[in-house]
């Protein structure tokens, strides 16, 4: 593979990676946040705790643990098993399941926050007008929370796109498969190549100067229609 | 007098002077920068030298890339020991380190390791490439990478086994690679399994690729530091030696 | 009262500290008032009645039972045919003000629709903003959206709690006269939630009053506003409400005779068509007694009565009277009343200087 094959490679594959984390983040993420905003347990904060947690610990520590989670002594080895394979990490969808584990607080937070913010009127509302909780949970609080799932879903497509410790982890690097953007960079920059690593990380300053100047102003816009 | 001759008499100065400190009680501390793969063997080797001289050491661990970043930003420290020859002396030559200490004080060995207690039987096992994933330390980055391919190519086998390589930054996630057993098989640092028993290995000869020579370099800001220079002293004397054999490293004669 | 028509409430339980006990039985037509000072639970009962709260008890509303706690029944909120008007509009943000109205009606099933949107929007007119957002509303058109929405959700009962207190005067004057238009137009039950007495007197039919978590008193208006157990706390502020029919303008004299139980009001004309149902306020302030109908006088309203109940508070004495089936409540001085020989059962004449419309 030459090197602009290979560069193309590691931008496709970054993409995909950050698209799949992300929807599977929202399908994952929504629910919890639901929970975490609605529920009266004591305990919930202690779930929320755990769900942070990815914060406070560094990627090699998070990495490490996913390595043992997705292999043969975790359960991801016995999911690959199911296939035929030993293990989860060097492949795509390990590295999706490592990228959800250290972006879920990116996207639970802000939703959780979406949830919370409105209050319980609107869906009492809701329930006095023959919408039972399934009903108001998608007429009601998820149009309500939208703010939240754009933050939540930038959030959590940015923060793949530029995760590194943990892709490294468990990623092994295999051009087209596991190796990232990021990998990339790095390994230029370690190789001292200037020019390509110039090249990459100007293309994602720009990329998350773009995503992030997107969602204030889509933010600011959904809160003006929400108020 | 020879340079050799002048050296031996400086140490036999030096270690005069350290006696003498040391029965006066009179003990310095040195602070050194260790590679992270010699992490086991380094405290083996400095409990040993305090207990031997009385002086005191405080040692930071980490990758030799990062700790020679840390050196260029002028950071504290008195020794150097790279896992490399490469940083060592560019640090002599960039007038961070004196010139005319540095030595190979250790040889990386490379070994490939499995923990499946039957898995690995010798180069057969590499020529029978019956794995799917075999571990080794990124090439472009980490010496024992570089002298993985080396072994590889040597073997006639890069070409077949290159899409089952899985890439490690370092060595150090190389092996966890292996010892977690996402990858069945790595090539990775004899040192490292060194104290491990139980697995399969076969310790690589060194004639299928060039030496990993890790190399040790008295820092300019350790230079009047008679902790530091004793602790260079120590690092080639035949105890040192002997720790670093057991752990897994080639010493020169 | 039991059975298809009545609303029936038994609930106990804490809330924090507080403890409710609140048992009454109201029927289940026209506008029942939740009335009792601020925070002895009217909101709480309103909220168990629609099932967004769950205390102890039973609830039976027009003969379906919603609430048995003995039998293990508790419909939630979404399966009981309700509206509920909240204090604040409370509208969608994310929806217009046509989203709003259909939220509701398209979750009841065709069958058991009984308004259409068009008609309830012109009732309240917010027909000209149907596809506005909420956001763009004064306070008033807010609420009218949310009592239009709530209307369009086909209740068995309306729930309304304290729908003006959010709203500046000129909302609640804008508001109110919509609300009696309902009242009279749709027949819709509705308990109704006020610690408004002015509120209470032009819309309600049935009063429960509530007082520190328990149900003091329950029964029609007009006999409420006049028991002297609770008029007597309102001073000189007591006043009867009078249910009249219109029964002719004088275009002379720019009149209009307005008949009860006990007699016919004439009052300043009014607009309204002859056998239109209006309600009087009568301020026990604004009636005086005497023993022989006066006839050199310039008051027009002077009805036979009897005196029912007497009750002297200092100097003065409110005395409650029989006028023709209906109650009136009368502010006299003690003098007065000894004078007069005021007493239970005895025959008087009642001058009603000034009378208020309610619509």
């Amino acid at each position: 593979m030459d090197d602009g094959a290979e560069l193309w490679a590691a931008v496709r594959l970054t993409v995909e990676l950050a698209v799949v984390t992300t929807l599977v983040l929202l399908v994952i993420g929504t629910p919890i946040a639901w929970w975490l905003a609605r529920s009266r347990a004591a305990w919930k904060e202690a779930v929320a705790a755990v769900v942070a947690l990815p914060l406070v610990l560094p990627p090699t520590v998070l990495g490490f643990y996913a390595l043992i989670l997705l292999g043969p002594d975790g359960p991801g080895g016995w999911v690959a098993g199911l296939f035929g394979g030993r293990s989860l990490a060097f492949t795509f969808e390990g590295l999706v399941i490592g990228s959800v584990l250290y972006s879920l607080p990116f996207v639970v937070q802000p939703i959780r926050n979406a949830f919370e913010s409105f209050g319980p009127r609107p869906l009492e509302v809701a329930a006095t007008l023959r919408a039972g909780p399934r009903d108001a949970f998608w007429s009601v609080a998820v149009p309500l929370a939208r703010p939240g799932f754009v933050t939540g879903a930038v959030l959590g497509f940015a923060h793949t796109v530029g995760e590194f410790g943990v892709v490294l982890m468990i990623g092994g690097g295999i051009p087209g498969e596991t190796k990232v953007l990021s990998v990339a960079i790095y390994d230029y920059v370690e190789t001292l190549q200037w020019t390509k690593a110039h090249m990459l990380a100007g293309g994602m300053l720009v990329f998350a100067f773009a995503v992030i100047l997107g969602m204030l102003v889509l933010e600011k816009r959904l809160a003006r229609r929400l108020r | 007098m020879t340079g050799c001759g002048r050296r031996r008499l400086g140490q036999t100065l030096l270690a005069l002077l350290l006696l003498g400190a040391a029965s006066v009680g009179w003990a310095a501390e040195a602070r050194l920068a260790i590679a992270a793969n010699f992490t086991a063997a380094a405290r083996e080797i400095v409990a040993a030298f305090e207990a031997a001289t009385g002086h005191r050491v405080v040692a930071s661990f980490g990758s030799t890339g990062a700790l020679y970043t840390q050196i260029t930003q002028r950071a504290p420290y008195h020794v150097f020991l790279a896992a490399d020859q490469v940083r060592p002396a560019l640090a002599e030559r960039e007038g961070l380190a004196v010139p005319g200490t540095r030595f190979t004080y250790a040889t990386g060995r490379l070994v490939l390791f499995s923990r499946e207690p039957d898995l690995v039987t010798g180069e057969a096992t590499l020529r029978a490439g019956t794995f799917t994933k075999l571990a080794v330390a990124n090439p472009i980055t980490a010496p024992y990478g570089a002298a993985a391919v080396e072994v590889l190519r040597a073997l006639g086998i890069y070409q077949t086994v290159e899409r089952r390589l899985v890439l490690g930054t370092n060595i150090a996630q190389t092996y966890q690679f292996v010892e977690t057993g996402n990858a069945e098989l790595g090539l990775v640092a004899a040192s490292q399994v060194a104290e491990r028993a139980g697995g399969s290995r076969w310790l690589v000869p060194q004639s299928l690729h060039s030496v990993i020579a890790q190399d040790a370099v008295l820092l300019t800001i350790g230079a009047e530091n008679p902790a530091a220079v004793a602790f260079l002293a120590f690092l080639r004397s035949g105890p040192a030696r002997a720790v670093i054999a057991r752990h897994g490293y080639a010493v020169a004669e | 009262m039991s059975g298809p028509s009545s609303i029936e409430v038994r609930l106990t339980g804490a809330l924090g500290t507080f403890a409710l006990a609140a048992e009454f039985e109201a029927p289940a037509t026209g506008i029942v008032a939740l009335v009792g000072p601020s925070g002895c639970g009217k909101t709480t009962i309103l909220r168990c009645v629609a099932g967004l709260l769950r205390l102890h008890g039973s609830l039976r509303v027009r003969g379906e039972v919603w609430q048995d706690d003995a039998r293990g029944i508790f419909l939630p909120p979404h399966a009981r045919p309700i509206g509920y008007v909240f204090q604040e509009p409370s509208l969608f943000p994310h929806l217009s003000v046509r989203g709003n109205l259909e939220f509701g009606l398209r979750r009841v099933p065709s069958a058991e629709r009984r308004l259409r949107l068009e008609d309830v929007a012109d009732l309240l007119g917010v027909s000209g903003f149907l596809d506005r957002d909420p956001a763009s509303l004064s306070g008033g058109q807010r609420q009218r959206v949310a009592i239009a929405r709530a209307l369009l959700a086909s209740p068995r009962l309306l729930l309304m709690d304290e729908p003006l207190a959010s709203l500046d005067r000129a909302s609640k004057r804008e508001i109110l006269p919509y609300l009696e238009h309902l009242r009279a137009t749709l027949d819709i039950p509705t308990l109704y939630v006020s610690h408004s007495p002015d509120e209470v007197a032009r819309l309600a039919d049935h009063l429960v009053s509530i007082g520190a978590g328990s149900v003091r008193a329950s029964g029609p208006i007009a006999e409420m506003l006049t028991r002297m157990d609770l008029a007597r706390e309102q001073g000189a502020d007591a006043e009867a409400v009078v249910d009249a029919t219109v029964t002719g303008h004088d275009a002379e004299f720019e009149l209009t005779a307005l008949a009860f139980s006990g007699g016919t009001f004439l009052v300043t004309r009014t607009a309204h068509p002859i056998g239109q149902r209006v309600r009087l306020r009568v301020l026990a302030r604004d009636a005086s007694l005497t023993l022989e109908h006066q006839t050199g006088t310039s008051i027009l309203n002077i009805f036979p009565a009897v005196v029912d109940e007497v009750v002297t508070d200092g100097a003065s004495q409110t005395v409650r009277l029989d006028v023709g089936g209906t109650p009136l409540l009368a502010r006299i001085t003690r003098k007065s009343g000894a004078t007069l020989g005021i007493e239970p059962g005895r025959p008087v004449h009642v001058q009603v200087k000034a009378v208020a419309l309610v619509d």
